[in-house]
C-alpha cells in the first residue's frame, strides 16, 4: 500500500516538473527568438557598417565591396528572415554560435566556453554566501531589534543600493590604490599561464577576493530586509505564542521561526540572481575579471555582434537554469508546494 | 488618498527617504543654475583635485600685508615628507660622512642644518642612479625654496630683458577674498577638465528624468496588463500571464542590451534610453497588480457594478483602480529606482545615451572607468557619483518600505 502511494507521489512529481520543464523550454525558445530578432531590427545596414570599419584606410572600393559580400554571406543576410532563423536555430543545435568578429578567427562558442566558468565560479558562490549572511543578519535583526534595526541593517541597506560596479570602483580605490593590499583586477597575475600549480591557484584566489566580496556585500542588504520582515511576521504567529505559552525554550522556537521564514527566501534566491546579474556582470568588467561580463563589454566595444548575441543567450540560459533549480529545490523542501503539485493533478 | 498621504508622512522611513530624495532633487535643480560653468565646459585640462583655485598672477600683483608669522615651517612640512627625511639621512650617511647616530629625523631644524652643511651635488655618489641623483637635486631645491625668507623678486619682460616689478617678502599674505580670479571646484575636475560638481548635479537631473520616464512607462504597461489579465480572466489572462512569466524569467538586462545595441549611438537620446528601459521593466508590476486585482475581482461592490451593467472601463477605473492605487505608487517608486540603475548599467557598457550632448550618472562612471580615474587616484571623479546613485536609490527604497508599512498594517512594528 505504502509502496504504491510512493509511486503515485513520484508520478505526480514527474508530471509536475515535466510541465515546468516544458514551460522553461518555451521560455528559452522565446529568448532565442528575441536574440535572433532584436539585433536584426537595427535600422541601417550593419554589415556595411562593419565592412567599412574593417576596411578603414583601404581606398579600393572593390575590396570594400568584397568585404561586404563576404560578411553578408557569413551572416547569411542575403537570405530571407525565416530562412535565416532556420539556419540560426540549426547551427545553435550544433553548438555553433558563429565566429567572433573582434577576436577573429576564434569561435564564439570557444570564447564563451573559456569565460562562462569564471563567471559561474564567481557569481554562484557570491550569491549563496550573500544569501546566507543576509538571512542570518535579517533573522538576528528580527529577534534582537534595537541596535541591529537602527544601525547595522540600515548600513547594509545602503550598501545594497550602491550599484555593484560603483562599489567595485570604491573597493579598488581603497584596497589597491590607497592601501596596496589587493590586485586591481584580472583573474590572475599577468605573468602566469593558467595551470594547476599552487602558484597559479594562489593568484586566482587572491584576484577572486574583491569581486567576490563586492557581490556578497551588495546581496546582504536585500536578503536581510526580506528575512527580517518574514521573521517578524512569523514571530507574531499563533504557533509561536502558543509555544511560548507551553514553555518551550526560546532557542527551539527560533529554529521553527527560522525554518518557516526561510522558505519564501529561497524564491528570493532565484529572483536575486536574475536581478543582480546585470550589475554583477558590469562589476566583472570593472575588475577586468575574465568572465562573461568582460567578454560582453569587449563584444559591445568592438561591435562584435555574434559574440554579443552569444553572451546574451548564455546569460539567459544561466538565469533560466538557476530558476528551474530553485523551483525544484523549493518543491522538495516545502511540503505545501508538494501538496499544491498533487492538487494540480 | 489625502489621508493616506498624511499618514505616509508620519512614517519615519518614508520621511527620511522623502527628505533625502528632495535634497538630491533640489541640488540637481539649483546647483547648475548657480555654477559658473556649463556641465560640459572644459574648465581645466585633465583630472584636477577638489578645491578653490586662485590666480597666481592675481596674488602676485595684489598688495599683501606683512604678518609676523614665519611661513617657512608650513612650507617645509609640505616639502619634507617622512620618506624624504629618510632619503636625506641615507645620503648624508653614505656620501656626507655623517654618523648615523647624529641624525635625528624628528628634529627638522637640526636635520636641515646638517643637510645644508653636507649636501653637495658635486660629491661623487657611487651606486646611485642618475635619476636618484637628480631627485636629490630637486629635493635640495625644494628645501631651499621653502626655507627662503628673503622673498621673491617679481619681474616682467621689458625692452632690455627682465625688469624688476616688485619684491615680495617671505612673510607677505593676501586676503583670499581680495583675489579676484578664483575658480571654486568643490569636487575638482574630471578627465575632460570639466567641473565635477556641475557635471554631477546636472547628470543627477538627467538620470532622474530617465528614471521617471522609465518608471512611468513600465508602470503604465504593467498596470494595463495586470488589470486586464486579473479582471478579464479566461484566455486573456492565460495569455498575458504566460507573457509576463516569460519576461520575468528572461533577464530584462539582456533584452535591454539587445535593443540598445541595435540603435546607433548618436540616436540614443536620454529620453529614448528611458523609453527602452521602461519597455523592458514592466513584468514585475504586471505580476503584482494582477494578484491584487484577482483578490478584488469578486468583491461585492465590483459584482454590484457588473450587475448594474456598468462598462468595463468604468468598473476598472471606479471600482478597481482606487484599491490598487497604493500598490501602483509603490511599484512606480521602485521602477524609478531600478530605471536609474539600469541606465547606469547600460552606460557602463557603452550603450547609454549619446555622450556628446548630455551627461548622466552612468556616463560619468563610464568615463571614470575609461580614463582610469580609479587607478589614477582621482577619487573625486567617481566617489561622489557612486554615492549619489546610492543615495537616490536608497531614498526611493526607503520611501517604498515606508509606504509598505503604511498600507500593510501587518508589517508595522
Amino acid at each position: 500500500m505504502k509502496n504504491s502511494d510512493e509511486v503515485m507521489v513520484l508520478k505526480g512529481f514527474i508530471k509536475y516538473y515535466g510541465k515546468r520543464i516544458i514551460w522553461y523550454v518555451i521560455t528559452l525558445v522565446v529568448a532565442v527568438f528575441l536574440n535572433f530578432l532584436l539585433p536584426r531590427l537595427m535600422p541601417g545596414d550593419p554589415v556595411k557598417a562593419l565592412a567599412i570599419q574593417a576596411t578603414q584606410g583601404v581606398t579600393d572600393p572593390s575590396v570594400q565591396q568584397k568585404m561586404i559580400e563576404q560578411y553578408t554571406r557569413e551572416f547569411g543576410l542575403d537570405k530571407s528572415m525565416p530562412e535565416q532563423l532556420v539556419i540560426y536555430v540549426g547551427k545553435l543545435f550544433q553548438g555553433d554560435l558563429g565566429v567572433s568578429l573582434g577576436q577573429y578567427p576564434r569561435t564564439v562558442a570557444d570564447i564563451l566556453g573559456s569565460s562562462v566558468g569564471w563567471s559561474l565560479a564567481l557569481q554562484i558562490p557570491a550569491l549563496f554566501v550573500g544569501w546566507i549572511l543576509g538571512n542570518g543578519l535579517g533573522a538576528v535583526a528580527a529577534y534582537l531589534r534595537k541596535g541591529m534595526d537602527t544601525v547595522v541593517l540600515p548600513i547594509f541597506m545602503f550598501i545594497s543600493n550602491i550599484p555593484a560596479f560603483g562599489l567595485a570602483f570604491i573597493l579598488i580605490y581603497l584596497f589597491n590604490v590607497k592601501w596596496g593590499i589587493a590586485p586591481s583586477g584580472g583573474g590572475y597575475a599577468f605573468n602566469l599561464i593558467p595551470a594547476f600549480t599552487p602558484e597559479f591557484i594562489g593568484s586566482v584566489l587572491q584576484h577572486y577576493q574583491m569581486p567576490f566580496w563586492t557581490m556578497v556585500l551588495i546581496a546582504i542588504g536585500g536578503q536581510a530586509i526580506g528575512m527580517r520582515s518574514m521573521s517578524i511576521y512569523e514571530l507574531n504567529a499563533d504557533y509561536v505564542k502558543y509555544s511560548r505559552f507551553l514553555g518551550i525554550k526560546d532557542g527551539k522556537i527560533i529554529t521553527y521561526v527560522f525554518r518557516n521564514a526561510m522558505l519564501p527566501q529561497i524564491t528570493g534566491l532565484a529572483m536575486s540572481f536574475g536581478t543582480s546579474i546585470g550589475g554583477n556582470l558590469v562589476a566583472e568588467m570593472v575588475y577586468s575579471y575574465p568572465g562573461i561580463g568582460s567578454t560582453m563589454f569587449k563584444a559591445i566595444s568592438t561591435r562584435d555582434y555574434p559574440l554579443l548575441s552569444g553572451c546574451t543567450l548564455m546569460i539567459t540560459i544561466m538565469v533560466l537554469i538557476a530558476n528551474l533549480v530553485v523551483e525544484v529545490l523549493y518543491g522538495v523542501i516545502d511540503p505545501r508546494v508538494k501538496a499544491a503539485q498533487m492538487e494540480s493533478e | 488618498m489625502l489621508h493616506q498621504l498624511k499618514q505616509a508622512f508620519t512614517n519615519p522611513k518614508f520621511l527620511v527617504g522623502f527628505v533625502l530624495f528632495m535634497l538630491m532633487l533640489l541640488i540637481s535643480l539649483i546647483y547648475p543654475l548657480l555654477s559658473a560653468f556649463e556641465p560640459l565646459d572644459m574648465v581645466t585640462t585633465g583630472f584636477t583635485a577638489p578645491g578653490t583655485y586662485v590666480s597666481i598672477a592675481d596674488v602676485a600683483n595684489s598688495d599683501g600685508i606683512g604678518m609676523n608669522v614665519d611661513a617657512s615651517a608650513g612650507r617645509l612640512a609640505s616639502v619634507l615628507k617622512d620618506e624624504d627625511r629618510e632619503k636625506m639621512k641615507d645620503w648624508m650617511v653614505r656620501f656626507g660622512g655623517v654618523a648615523e647616530g647624529d641624525i635625528d629625523l624628528s628634529d627638522t631644524e637640526a636635520l636641515l642644518e646638517k643637510w645644508q652643511a653636507t649636501y653637495d651635488p658635486a660629491v661623487p655618489q657611487k651606486g646611485l642612479r642618475n635619476a636618484d641623483k637628480q631627485a636629490f637635486v630637486r629635493l635640495d631645491k625644494d628645501i631651499k625654496a621653502a626655507t627662503n625668507s628673503d622673498g621673491l623678486i617679481l619681474a616682467a619682460k621689458g625692452e632690455d630683458g627682465l625688469e624688476e616689478v616688485k619684491t615680495i617678502a617671505g612673510n607677505t599674505y593676501v586676503r583670499t577674498g581680495d583675489v579676484v580670479s578664483k575658480i571654486v571646484m568643490p569636487l575638482g575636475a574630471d578627465n575632460f577638465g570639466a567641473d565635477v560638481m556641475t557635471k554631477l548635479t546636472s547628470s543627477i537631473a538627467v538620470s532622474l528624468r530617465i528614471g521617471l520616464l522609465a518608471g512611468v512607462i513600465a508602470t503604465l504597461i504593467g498596470l494595463t496588463i495586470g488589470l486586464l489579465s486579473g479582471f478579464l480572466g479566461g484566455w486573456v489572462d492565460n495569455f498575458l500571464t504566460f507573457l509576463t512569466n516569460i519576461f520575468t524569467v528572461i533577464p530584462s538586462f539582456v533584452i535591454l542590451i539587445l535593443i540598445a545595441n541595435a540603435i546607433s549611438g548618436t540616436a540614443r537620446s536620454p529620453m529614448l534610453v528611458g523609453l527602452i528601459i521602461g519597455l523592458t521593466a514592466w513584468p514585475w508590476t504586471a505580476r503584482s497588480v494582477r494578484s491584487q486585482v484577482l483578490s478584488l475581482r469578486n468583491r461585492d461592490h465590483v459584482s454590484l457594478s457588473k450587475l448594474s451593467g456598468h462598462s468595463l472601463p468604468r468598473i476598472i477605473l471606479q471600482d478597481i483602480l482606487p484599491y490598487v492605487a497604493s500598490y501602483v505608487v509603490m511599484a512606480l517608486i521602485l521602477q524609478i529606482s531600478s530605471g536609474i540603475l539600469a541606465e547606469a548599467q547600460l552606460s557602463m557598457l557603452g550603450l547609454g545615451p549619446d555622450t556628446t550632448t548630455t551627461v548622466t550618472l552612468g556616463i560619468m562612471m563610464n568615463w571614470a572607468q575609461k580614463f582610469s580615474a580609479v587607478l589614477g587616484g582621482a577619487w573625486w571623479a567617481f566617489v561622489p557619483v557612486v554615492i549619489s546613485v546610492a543615495i537616490i536609490t536608497f531614498s526611493l527604497n526607503l520611501m517604498n518600505t515606508g509606504l509598505d508599512q503604511v498600507f500593510n498594517p501587518q508589517l508595522r512594528d
